[in-house]
């Protein structure tokens, strides 16, 4: 996927001035948080979780080289293959390979963010095989030639009567006469249509919101069961995942899906939590005689021991763009890449260069209360401040910041210089302003002045006012 | 203003143990109201006059250091919080009127010397002693009530930062039910940023701007007169865009709510 970060300033611009994507956004703003706050307060329990799923995190990632190796080896033994890719092309090159052996020209595929990470959409296409998303949202981008916008909800971006368009658009072999108003005949619509895919693919694709190390294990969660029938009809199955999905023990997921679903959805849990261990055996009635996971690095081992650890916590819940004001403001495509919102902020740096993502965690108000929902309690605001300390190190903030920053220290750093600096301004800016108590424009101010007034300082500094004071005692 | 134990605080932070009877209080004025509304920080003294408090303003004082930390400056952060740590070494308590500086001053500073143990260690007494200035009120000095009146209805906005790092929610409403004449109506999502965020507002202006747009809806929805809140940044935010979008709607600093010190013109507003 080509980034567009670097033009975050453009994307956020075109965002705030696309009427339906601010109507659909307006979604975000209301439900997710409703939703998160009823399912957290109904458990008691709630925050004393959060703290096991982090613990339980930071332990796999202090030995996640041992983790790995035990969860490949029980994958082998319950006669999975496992597949080790440093990179993104590595990924893409291993899951074509096994498409050629197994002769596959239609592959269905569970919601997964890896093979966005990866671009295996458009690869697998120019590679004469034919991919086709099965989750509804994904399904709706697909068809409308989109990338997600939300991690969780990849079509939050889109409204019901873009839906309706885009299903007459594409499925012209039912009757154009249809009456599609309700979402409900939409949602039968694509089932119908969808139903026949899982039939005709010759592999399926899901990713993993685990991988348990204990019994090589691969877990998804899902609402709509397309999933299930992505992994189970096909005769081949292939996980796609990240180095970090690694959980120790069935217990471990047990307890980091409690916290999963309530601070995604607001669900106690998904409607399908899925394991799969292997190939189908002997005694099963169904399932995939061919079982692949690729295991995908791209940049995540160069973030252990970093000052970015904690952000290998995250299970992709996606709280911390549900409740961001900036993503609200402008939803998850302006981000440029694959991951928006908070996460994204810290995540993409990591992946992809902060050269190129750098709008990413600066534009971030720091209000906090991304930090303040995330399940895994990943210090997202810290990270982001990590992010721009290395772009001040690299010479990477925009001179003009920089510059106003240096003359501003110099004089933050000298108490008596600054305050005899600032009684002169406040005086000459008090006396401008006092008749209005504001001003509509300021030399050097357009950024705020642009949208709002600048109050106007009462005039004496309290320092000077002070200094009488005490003189006057 | 009456308090629950005026003279005998519970002092769980002090150092030594033992309750001064009369705290000796380093006011941290912050540079907003320092340069743009002095008045707030002289109701602050107020405030704290009155529950018994001796009030000292060091003048070695500028900035938290915020702009510069979350602009990635660590060399000039630490050099501008070393310099605020020596400044109000000898006070029993530092007390600014912002969770904002607060915050900065309680929860960052010290990690700002992770490499230094030395200044490490008296970064952490320093911390221990930082209050912002309401929930000083309240939670140090067992403030219950205030001897103040205004007449109007007033709306309440939870900065971030106070909020979320220092937990400032309810003390601050506590009082203000104290106030006579004051009738609280709650904005929805009173707990929402504003849109400030610092060198945000100006890096990213239309963000900005679309954050506090939604931020006054709210605000107007509840037809309060006067807009309250604990931090100047956010304050000049918002009563930037009320008056750009015309609204009558007062802004002031609920520090000069509970001082009764409300006779100067609010915030961007002009001579009456």
């Amino acid at each position: 996927m080509q980034i567009t970060s670097p033009g975050f300033k453009e994307n956020a611009r075109t965002a705030l001035d696309d009427a339906p994507l601010q109507r659909a956004l307006g979604n975000v703003r209301k439900g997710f948080i409703e939703k998160r706050a009823k399912a957290s307060a109904a458990l008691p329990e709630f925050d004393l979780l959060r703290d096991n799923a982090r613990d339980i995190k930071d332990h796999v990632l202090a030995h996640l080289d041992l983790y790995l190796e035990a969860y490949a080896e029980k994958v082998e033994a319950a006669g999975g293959h496992v597949h080790w890719a440093e990179t993104a092309e590595d990924a893409r090159r291993i899951i074509l390979e096994i498409c050629r052996q197994k002769n596959a020209r239609t592959v269905t595929k569970g919601k997964s963010m890896i093979t966005e990470e990866i671009g295996l959409n458009d690869f697998l296409e120019e590679h004469a095989v034919a991919p086709v998303e099965t989750d509804l949202g994904e399904y709706i981008i697909q068809l409308r030639g989109e990338h997600p916008s939300h991690i969780i909800a990849p079509a939050v971006h889109v409204n019901k009567d873009q839906v309706e368009a885009d299903f007459r658009r594409v499925h012209t072999h039912l009757d154009p006469a249809r009456n599609l108003e309700e979402p409900t005949t939409l949602l039968s619509e694509a089932r119908a249509v969808l139903r026949e895919k899982y039939f005709e693919a010759d592999i399926g694709i899901t990713g993993a919101n685990f991988l348990i190390a204990e019994t090589g294990t691969s877990v998804i969660v899902t609402n709509e069961g397309n999933g299930d029938l992505t992994q189970n009809l096909p005769k081949t199955h292939v996980v796609v995942a990240s180095i970090e999905k690694i959980v120790p023990t069935l217990d471990d997921v047990s307890q980091i899906l409690r916290v999963l679903a309530r601070s995604a959805t607001g669900q106690d849990m998904s409607v399908y939590t899925t394991f799969s261990t292997g190939p189908k055996r002997d005694i099963d009635p169904d399932g995939p005689e061919d079982y692949h996971v690729v295991l995908l690095d791209n940049g995540r081992s160069s973030m252990l021991g970093s000052e970015f650890q904690d952000m290998l916590r995250c299970i992709r819940c996606g709280a911390c763009m549900n409740h961001c004001p900036v993503y609200h403001a402008v939803g998850g495509h302006a981000y440029g890449w694959v991951y928006p919102g908070p996460m994204g902020a810290v995540l993409t740096p990591s992946l992809m260069g902060v050269d190129k993502s750098g709008h990413l965690p600066n534009a971030s108000t720091f209000c906090g209360r991304c930090e303040s929902v995330c399940p895994m309690r990943i210090p997202l605001p810290k990270m982001m401040r990590h992010w721009r300390e290395r772009e001040f190190s690299r010479n990477l903030t925009p001179a003009t910041a920089r510059y106003g920053l240096g003359a501003w220290a110099f004089f933050a750093k000298r108490p008596a210089l600054y305050q005899a600096a600032t009684r002169l301004a406040m005086a000459v800016l008090g006396r401008l302003g006092r008749s209005k108590g504001r001003f509509s424009a300021m030399p050097l101010a357009g950024g705020w002045t642009k949208y709002r007034d600048l109050p106007a300082p009462e005039g004496e500094t309290f320092q000077a006012q002070w200094a009488k004071r005490r003189t006057a005692a | 203003m009456t308090s629950s134990a005026p003279q005998d605080p519970p002092l769980a932070d002090n150092q030594g143990g033992g309750a001064p009877s009369r705290p000796k209080v380093g006011l941290f004025v912050t540079c907003l109201v320092d340069l743009f509304r002095p008045s707030v920080g002289f109701a602050a003294v107020k405030l704290m006059e009155d529950a018994g408090c001796t009030v000292e303003v060091p003048a070695a004082q500028t900035c938290c250091g915020q702009p510069a930390f979350n602009s990635g400056d660590r060399d000039d952060t630490r050099a501008i919080a070393a310099s605020v740590i020596r400044a109000f070494e000898g006070y029993d308590y530092v007390v600014a009127p912002s969770g904002s500086c607060a915050g900065m001053l309680k929860k960052h500073y010290v990690e700002l010397f992770e490499d230094d143990p030395a200044m490490k260690q008296r970064a952490e007494a320093f911390s221990a002693r930082v209050f912002e200035l309401v929930s000083f009120l309240t939670d140090v000095l067992g403030v219950s009530s205030v001897d103040a009146r205004f007449e109007g209805t007033a709306t309440y906005h939870d900065s971030c930062s106070g909020l979320r790092e220092l937990g400032i929610q309810s003390q601050p409403r506590k009082l203000l039910a104290t106030v006579d004449g004051l009738k609280l109506s709650e904005m929805r999502d009173s707990d929402v940023c504003c849109g400030f965020g610092g060198t945000f507002c100006v890096k990213y202006p239309d963000i900005s701007n679309k954050i506090v747009g939604e931020k006054t809806r709210t605000i107007a929805e509840t037809g309060a007169d006067v807009l309250l809140a604990g931090d100047l940044g956010c304050l000049m935010n918002m009563a930037g865009k009320l008056k750009r979008e015309g609204t009558a709607i007062e802004v002031r600093h609920v520090a000069e709510v509970l001082a009764g010190m409300t006779d100067k013109p609010a915030i961007g507003g002009g001579r009456r």
